[in-house]
């Protein structure tokens, strides 16, 4: 009996103690939030920038704090881009965001959280640094593969994210399309024929491109990964005896944008931080740091420096020539478009 | 004719001591041991291909790189931050949860009322949403897009994006828990007991207390159990409310998604085993308490 | 003897046992603040489309070969459930043997484990390049990136749901009735069938339904085992997903309210058919 009691209090004490943690705990996160002296900025970006923007955002610290004397704290946020630009619109407050491609941005821009123009508030169309398509394959390419018509022939396994769930991806896609269009005289059934038998080689369709690389890196899966630059360096860095890249005669060049995220910065009053964070990802020491991880720089000079580390002979088309993210979008990507299209009977 | 009968009847009474025999000392019927050894090993492989191999890659990989790197990896400042949100969340559900299914139990269980049925499939409506539905009902409801976004903004509280709602997504997932673990047993209890307590004037907790919780403790521990495992493990629902900020909103199983696609395998995997160990600590206090009580 | 096999009806209405009130208000409160109010969003963001583009919508190829996807393997997955977790239960109640604590104290981890932990680990495992993947390669069987795979990781976060349904009232059971079984002259298997299992198996429905609606809407862990090929290994909730990422919301509440449903009148018919049976054995 008294065993009973004592069970019984056990459990009635626990109860009273979990709820008295809990309500502390509210209480302390409200209170948080309120200093001021600190500038809290808060970068949303996507999944293959975790490395590069822990190290530019010790490098802003450095020159903010010399230049302004305030101390600031950047938070990041890395998902997919897609995912990440929803959780914007949703409501997670972003002083600034650097995402994968502009279209995602336009989907902000279109909740009235970012104003018009913000394409072309900072120097080549709002991308400090560019990166473009191409192929990573086992050492020693025992398929043979040096161009996109390679990833047609039977046998060949092809591993690369699926453009409904990933940024990324639909560089992929544009990037063989271009290269298609280019050998059929932009003939449309023709692309589409050939895209089809792409993607009917493509082994595993992961939701991002990280998760691509895991499949074909970690899982061992497929013969080539249809990868961005910066991601196959960041392979080939880590197991530099196993994989090797090829650069596709065509390919796209891959702008991740940036822009400041106006209703935010309003509410936080960071705009002067926020603008001085994206303009100095324009600085000859940023744009460095981008190249030495594996981002191309944006500005002409910078590149240069890197000419042995990059492919700079490429033909590259950019998404103009598809006429612009929303127009590509519309075509290729939405609901029942052409991508839907390829998968079709 | 007569011969036969006996014979009939002897046979009965053999069978019969036989089966005593069995049911008395089961250790001793080979045909039952076989039967016994075979579900015994049948189920063991079952664990070890569907559990302990899982279980064996994560500590595996996580020692791949050595000790040093896997403490690096859990004394992580990040890590330490993760891991205080994920035990914050978990206590939060198990808390609202235990409190939650004891009442809803006894009520489902004592009373009979129409709509019980109905009642009771509500409860169970977490289990049957994808998370990530879950998460994204929180974020139509509390976010800037939801019906509820306007009005907190102008208070400024903050909902999703921040802890309270990776303390509701858990609690939203974890829901029917302790209610799914007690309502059968107190179900199969009947009232009977319940309504003698009554009828001979004691009240309610008494009741409570002294007829229907010992009957149900052992359940009880059981759900509290699985609601904290559960809670510590989620990831589809707060991955989609979490916002991933880093050291604010990040519960162990986002940071272990993190370091997995930042590249570091060995430390995501090292971030796991720290998860894979908060569990076995709770088996082994509910061992405690079994042992406890014998 | 905690059956009770005569019961006394008391008259509809009448409460003996005080608490009705209190436990009936604290039930509702928390179920409509936590469970029914978010609840409430997904239908009013579903219902900004029209009849027709609800129907469109859910009516589409894609969309209905990822429920068919969906379904199916979480059907294969709570049945294979059932059975390995009724074994499983049975084991650790009625059986001692080295180890049992250990292997009791596991059942809950597919729970603890991170699901997108569980199915990284269950790639690794599986592919065939994978341990045991390897294996079933050599016999021409491919598991992950198919749906053996999906249902494999089905299986994985569903394993609990039945065992712990079905151990303690198997713990509760009293063995008096197998043995007066046992002692009329059934055999074994008969006494398991006709006495055990109908004792059981409101518990185990309850398990079935709720490792099958665990199942359906699993994503975390599936998404890296599935390969997520259109029309092959594509399953809803990932659909769910892509038309998040396309900021159609409506549309992504469209389909996940479907899903919502097909659980929901699963539950229902369990739970319906476990508080049916339990009058059936007490009247």
């Amino acid at each position: 009996m008294k065993q009973r009691k004592m069970c019984v209090h056990l459990y009635v004490s626990l109860i009273v103690l979990l709820s008295v943690i809990v309500s502390g705990c509210g209480k302390a996160s409200d209170t948080a939030s309120d200093k001021n002296e600190n500038i809290e900025l808060l970068n949303v970006s996507y999944d293959p920038t975790r490395e590069f923007y822990a190290a530019y955002n010790e490098l802003f610290c450095k020159y903010w704090k010399e230049k302004s004397g305030k101390d600031v704290t950047i938070t990041q946020s890395h998902g997919g881009s897609g995912s990440q630009a929803r959780s914007v619109i949703e409501g997670n407050e972003a002083d600034v965001v650097t995402l994968a491609l502009a279209h995602d941005i336009t989907a902000i821009e279109e909740s009235g959280m970012i104003d018009r123009g913000w394409l072309s508030e900072f120097d080549g169309n709002s991308s400090p640094y560019t990166s473009t398509i191409v192929f990573l394959v086992r050492k020693g390419n025992e398929k043979n593969i040096h161009d996109w018509n390679d990833l047609v022939k039977d046998g060949v396994e092809v591993i690369t994210p699926n453009p409904k769930t990933s940024g990324g991806a639909c560089w992929n896609f544009l990037a063989a399309w271009a290269y298609q269009q280019a050998q059929d005289g932009a003939d449309e059934e023709l692309t589409k024929a050939f895209m089809k038998n792409l993607y009917q080689n493509v082994l595993v369709l992961d939701t991002g491109a990280r998760g691509a690389t895991n499949t074909f890196v970690e899982n061992g899966q497929g013969d080539v990964l249809i990868a961005w630059e910066n991601e196959a360096y960041l392979s080939i860095k880590e197991y530099p005896d196993d994989y090797e890249i090829i650069t596709p005669s065509i390919s796209i060049l891959a702008q991740p944008s940036v822009a400041i995220v106006d209703s935010n910065v309003e509410e936080h009053g960071t705009r002067e931080t926020a603008e001085a964070y994206l303009e100095y990802l324009y600085s000859d020491e940023a744009q460095r740091l981008a190249g030495n991880h594996y981002y191309r720089p944006s500005k002409e000079n910078i590149l240069k420096e890197f000419s042995e580390q990059f492919d700079l002979n490429m033909n590259l088309v950019t998404i103009e020539d598809f006429g612009g993210w929303d127009e590509a979008y519309r075509i290729y990507f939405d609901d029942g478009a052409i991508f839907d299209q390829i998968y079709e009977d | 004719m007569k011969e036969k009968k006996r014979n009939y009847d002897q046979d009965v009474v053999g069978d019969g001591i036989n089966t005593i025999q069995k049911v008395l000392e089961p250790v001793n019927g080979t045909s039952n041991n076989i039967v016994k050894y075979m579900l015994i090993g049948v189920c063991m492989l079952f664990l070890f291909l569907m559990l302990v191999l899982p279980l064996i890659v994560v500590i595996v990989n996580a020692l791949k790189d050595g000790w040093t790197v896997y403490r690096k990896a859990v004394q992580n400042e990040y890590t330490i931050k993760a891991l205080q949100l994920t035990l914050l969340a978990t206590v939060s559900a198990v808390g609202i949860n235990t409190i939650f299914g004891l009442f809803a139990s006894f009520l489902l269980s004592k009373f009979y009322f129409k709509g019980r049925q109905l009642l009771a499939t509500l409860i169970d409506i977490p289990f049957s949403i994808s998370p990530v539905v879950a998460g994204l009902a929180f974020i139509l409801t509390f976010g800037n897009i939801g019906w509820m976004g306007d009005f907190l903004k102008n208070h400024s509280i903050k909902i999703v994006f921040a802890v309270p709602g990776i303390i509701l997504a858990t609690i939203f997932v974890t829901f029917p828990f302790v209610f799914r673990e007690l309502f059968p047993v107190m179900n199969a209890q009947g009232k009977d007991e319940e309504e003698a307590a009554a009828l001979m004037g004691a009240n309610g907790f008494t009741i409570f207390r002294r007829i229907t919780f010992p009957h149900i403790k052992w359940a009880l521990l059981y759900g509290i159990i699985l609601c904290a495992a559960r809670a510590m493990g989620e990831f589809g629902a707060v991955s989609v409310i979490s916002g991933h900020l880093r050291g604010k909103t990040n519960t162990l199983p986002l940071h272990v998604e993190i370091l997995y696609n930042e590249f570091n395998t060995t430390e995501a995997f090292a971030v796991s085993s720290v998860l894979v160990i908060l569990a076995v600590l709770i088996l082994i206090a509910k061992n405690f308490v079994e042992w406890k009580k014998r | 003897m905690e059956q009770q096999i005569i019961k006394v009806k008391n008259k509809k209405g009448v409460k003996v046992i005080p608490g009705f009130g209190l436990s009936l208000g604290i039930t509702f409160f928390m179920l409509s603040a936590l469970i029914l109010i978010p609840l409430v969003s997904i239908f009013i963001s579903a219902s900004q489309l029209s009849f027709q583009e609800f129907v469109n919508v859910i009516t589409s190829r894609q969309i209905v070969s990822g429920y068919v996807v969906s379904l199916s393997c979480a059907f294969f997955a709570a049945l294979i459930n059932a059975v390995f977790g009724l074994m499983l239960a049975w084991v650790l109640v009625r059986y001692n043997f080295p180890g049992k604590r250990l292997a009791d104290g596991l059942i809950e981890l597919p729970f603890a484990l991170p699901t997108a932990v569980a199915g990284i680990s269950l790639t690794y495992l599986y592919s065939d390049k994978g341990w045991i993947g390897s294996l079933f390669g050599k016999a021409g069987i491919k598991i992950a990136y198919t749906r053996i795979g999906i249902t494999l990781a089905m299986i994985f976060v569903g394993i609990p749901f039945v065992v712990r349904a079905v151990q303690p009232v198997l713990e509760k059971l009293d063995r008096q009735y197998e043995e007066a079984a046992m002692m009329l002259g059934a055999s074994r298997t008969y006494t398991f069938f006709r006495v055990v299992l109908p004792e059981l198996f409101p518990a185990l429905l309850a398990g079935f339904g709720l490792a099958f609606a665990r199942g359906i809407g699993e994503y975390g862990s599936v998404v890296f085992i599935a390969g997520n090929l259109p029309y092959k290994t594509q399953i809803a909730p990932l659909l769910i997903i892509s038309k998040l990422e396309q900021y159609k919301y409506a549309d992504a509440t469209a389909i996940a309210l479907v899903l919502l449903l097909i659980s929901f009148l699963l539950m229902l018919f369990i739970n319906s058919l476990q508080i049916y049976m339990q009058k059936f054995i007490g009247t």
